[in-house]
């Protein structure tokens, strides 16, 4: 399916991650997934949490660079060869990856996939 | 040996006589036929008249940088354009110049002035000059260019850049001078040394270093490093380029060529002369140049003045290496860098934010310019991608418009400390 992940734009500063958590902690906002990109500079943190506009707010008061996007989220069997499957249909039909995470717990794995056109993937992926 | 010694070696009192002369000439040309000036005399209730000697020269106007800006390009010609035989310019804020231009007569006070400085160096028409500077609008390249000719030595036209080729000049012609910036020189040192060729066996004896601020240190490095003497050349392309002074083989100070360009130190705050010896701004009166004299340029370099006897039997007067600047003007590199040529750049650009720190630094021997600057929230990217493609396109804008390659970094809106007054825009780490 579709959903929203949060990216916040950081300085590569000691400390400057846990001023992000420890405001979405003041704000009881839940992260369900995580990843940091990081440059020689600066990170990005991108984030699927429980309440995507409030935690956006609450960033955005405390001067962060904040910016909400659509990603899709693949639930499938982990199983060997899982994920390679879902590559094969997103290159096979013109589909462009940005970026992914991912975890697995209990036999299904979770990925969170940017990609150049999210409609479509959900589709051919179902 | 002394190029010019009637020029070089006269009385403090012949001197006073032959500027007060080509003072009051001087004035009657530009009063004439610059309008600018003109009008500047008249509304202080000045005429040609009432400028006797060079005492006199505390009475009339200033010329700043702003000014020729806005006669740009050619308003302040003293001349009718048919007798320009060239034309410089110097990087402008805006992206406009600063246009100079010589005369037939010009070009030759300019090879003079240069003979002398780079004989005063010790260079002779023995020599072999590699010109290591610039050609072009910029008056190093073609300032020692013709020097060098006048003085008789041969010229290697090699121009900026090129660090291989320049290494194999110096070995296949045997080049014994190199003109240059001083953080090229060192540059070249450590790519000799990389090269794993012994700079004793090279037949390189002297350098000529200016363009920029460079420290003793520095020259001892250079010095060390190429095995050569390194000399101080000063100049600015308003009062004609290289060759307005140079040190000599003392090392104590940079004698003015001061029958062309008459130098006072003033006080920055109140513009009021300033005793010799005290610190203060550069102010130059051209009184022989015929295109574009300028009358009290103010230079914003900061240095002082020595009218003593020097062990080098030149009687002109020195001036002490240039200690700083008083206003913003940045040299990077030997180019100048406005702060102000940096916001006009991010102002063109919707992706970057007005808000920007210039961070300048040097790394081994070559100066290096970071630009902060805050993204706008509006093109924040959660794909790197993107904010490389941001940071690449400020990096293309600012560099075509500043001539020096940068370092941009993105920071986070709102981190770049905001002043209400004048801005803090510049950390200068150099330590010169």
């Amino acid at each position: 399916m579709v959903i929203k992940q949060l990216s916040v734009f950081l300085q590569n500063e000691l400390g400057r991650l846990e001023e992000v958590t420890d405001i979405l902690y003041k704000s009881d906002i839940n992260i369900s997934a995580l990843s940091i990109a990081e440059t020689a500079e600066y990170g990005i943190l991108r984030m699927i949490v429980s309440d995507i506009e409030k935690a956006a707010d609450a960033l955005k008061k405390e001067e962060f660079n904040v910016k909400i996007s659509d990603v899709i989220c693949v639930e499938s069997p982990d199983v060997p060869g899982e994920l390679h499957k879902i590559l094969q249909i997103l290159s096979g039909n013109g589909i462009n990856l940005s970026y992914m995470y991912g975890y697995s717990n209990g036999g299904t794995a979770r990925l969170i996939m940017k990609v150049s056109d999210p409609e479509k993937a959900i589709l051919l992926l179902k | 040996m002394i190029w010019n010694e009637p020029m070089e070696c006269m009385s403090r009192d012949q001197m006073h006589d032959l500027q007060s002369r080509r003072l009051k000439d001087m004035v009657v040309r530009v009063y004439h036929n610059v309008e600018f000036y003109r009008k500047k005399m008249q509304e202080m209730g000045l005429e040609p008249g009432d400028i006797n000697t060079i005492d006199d020269l505390v009475k009339l106007p200033f010329t700043t940088k702003q000014d020729l800006r806005d006669n740009y390009p050619f308003g302040l010609f003293a001349v009718p354009k048919s007798e320009v035989v060239r034309v410089h310019a110097s990087s402008g804020t805006t992206g406009k110049s600063t246009v100079v231009a010589y005369t037939r007569k010009d070009v030759e006070i300019f090879s003079e002035v240069v003979a002398r400085a780079l004989c005063c160096c010790g260079v002779t028409k023995h020599d072999i000059v590699q010109v290591a500077y610039g050609y072009g609008l910029f008056t190093g390249g073609l300032g020692l260019h013709y020097g060098a000719e006048k003085l008789g030595a041969a010229v290697v036209p090699i121009s900026g850049g090129n660090t291989a080729r320049q290494i194999t000049l110096l070995q296949d012609f045997g080049s014994t001078v190199l003109a240059c910036t001083p953080s090229y020189a060192a540059y070249l040192s450590e790519a000799i040394a990389d090269e794993g060729i012994d700079a004793a066996e090279l037949p390189l004896r002297i350098g000529v270093f200016g363009a920029e601020p460079w420290s003793q240190e520095m020259r001892m490095k250079i010095e060390d490093g190429l095995k050569i003497k390194a000399y101080d050349i000063y100049g600015l392309s308003e009062v004609i380029g290289p060759g307005v002074s140079n040190s000599c083989e003392c090392q104590n100070g940079l004698h003015i060529a001061e029958d062309h360009f008459v130098p006072e130190i003033l006080d920055p705050s109140t513009l009021q002369p300033v005793a010799p010896g005290v610190t203060g701004e550069l102010v130059f009166t051209t009184v022989t140049k015929e295109a574009m004299p300028l009358l009290r340029y103010r230079t914003r370099d900061l240095s002082s003045l020595d009218y003593g006897p020097c062990g080098c039997g030149r009687t002109n007067v020195r001036m002490a290496k240039i200690f700083g600047r008083s206003d913003d003007m940045l040299i990077i590199r030997g180019v100048n860098v406005f702060p102000s040529q940096v916001e006009s750049v991010l102002l063109e650009i919707p992706e970057a934010k007005p808000h920007y720190m210039l961070v300048v630094d040097r790394q081994g021997s070559l100066d290096t310019l970071e630009i902060q600057v805050e993204v706008d929230e509006k093109y924040f990217s959660d794909e790197i991608a993107q904010l490389n493609n941001i940071r690449n396109k400020i990096k293309h804008k600012v560099e075509s418009v500043l001539g020096v390659s940068v370092i941009i970094s993105l920071v986070e809106h709102k981190t770049i400390k905001r002043s209400e007054g004048k801005a803090q825009r510049v950390i200068d780490r150099r330590k010169i």
